[in-house]
């Protein structure tokens, strides 16, 4: 959405030059952001790819049930915060407030659980199969570093986004932020979810155990 | 403008419901035939082929619906989306070579 002091100079990239994209500064600063932090993740997953090629007997310690089941679920909670969020966008944008708070809410809510559902899996695999980032009964102590290394910058970018729609959350109740706030933390937000799309895949279903007697 | 008229522009502008709920159906979707793969544990290499694929698919429809890139200029994807290809592919450059020398000098 343009901000009203963009109308008129936005119609013609070359009267002015104000605005070429027609979007706020807010907006392409987000975005000129996740360009660069999608960077940082691609170097992350591409070093991951590496020296998972580099080891011939790299393990493969995800059961079915409980690990994929559990990080399908989380992928699921994940692109329902999405959904949550761009409603959320819609209705701000229609100035349907209450509504869009209500929405934000949810998305945080996915979002914690998207991170305690993580907890719960990081926990189970540092107590009870001893996997750390630097050791791990598997003999491969690299897969504790790229797992723990990718998923927490992930965990991190979610805990951080929750507390970002947080404050956007309180602040667009209260009239402080407009729409375009809510527009460029959505942003922020389906980023996050994107890159799990491209984690989820590559550390968890890549690993999934052979089946037993096989 | 009449007020049906302005309702219109907004909807094109943030999309509909119906459109979110659709995107987010298809998200879904893909997601189930990716854990169908793994289930079915296919060769690393068709599993890994098949899983970029898709994810690479969801990741656009994520980023033209969700973050409405397709309804933006085309100039903000042009100064975006390029200039990140290419720095992926720079560090695909150092990837590849290696990582074939690296299979091939594993113990048979």
């Amino acid at each position: 959405m343009r901000e009203p002091e963009l109308e008129g100079i936005v119609e013609s990239p070359w009267s002015g030059g104000g605005s070429p994209f027609a979007i706020n500064s807010k907006k392409l600063g987000m975005w000129l952001f996740i360009v660069s932090d999608s960077l940082t993740f691609s170097a992350l997953l591409i070093s991951y790819a590496y020296v998972r090629l580099a080891n011939p007997d790299w393990p493969r310690p995800f059961e079915i049930w409980p690990a994929i089941a559990k990080s399908t679920a989380m992928t699921v909670i994940l692109l329902s915060s999405s959904l949550t969020m761009v409603l959320g966008v819609a209705a701000a944008h229609k100035g349907e407030v209450k509504k869009a708070v209500r929405m934000l809410l949810w998305t945080i809510a996915f979002g914690l659980a998207f991170v305690l559902i993580h907890a719960t899996e990081w926990y189970t695999l540092i107590t009870k199969e001893g996997v750390t980032p630097w050791s791990n009964p598997w003999g491969v102590p690299l897969f504790g570093g790229t797992f723990f290394g990718l998923t927490g910058l992930h965990m991190l970018h979610v805990t951080i986004g929750a507390v970002y729609l947080g404050v956007i959350a309180w602040g667009f109740g209260k009239g402080k932020f407009n729409a375009d706030h809510v527009e460029v933390s959505g942003l922020y937000w389906h980023f996050v979810d994107l890159v799990w799309m491209f984690i989820f895949p590559m550390v968890y279903l890549m690993s999934v155990a052979p089946r037993s007697g096989s | 403008m009449s007020a049906e008229a302005a309702v219109a522009v907004v909807e094109h502008e943030v999309g509909t419901k119906k459109l979110f709920v659709g995107v987010w159906v298809w998200l879904l979707g893909l997601t189930a035939f990716e854990v169908f793969l793994a289930y079915l544990r296919l060769p690393s290499m068709i599993m890994l082929t098949i899983l970029v694929g898709i994810s690479l698919i969801k990741a656009a429809l994520i980023v033209s619906y969700f973050m409405h890139l397709r309804f933006e200029r085309l100039g903000l994807f042009l100064i975006l989306v390029p200039a990140m290809v290419f720095c992926i592919c720079m560090m695909l450059i150092m990837f590849f070579p290696d990582s074939v020398r690296l299979m091939n000098m594993r113990p048979h």
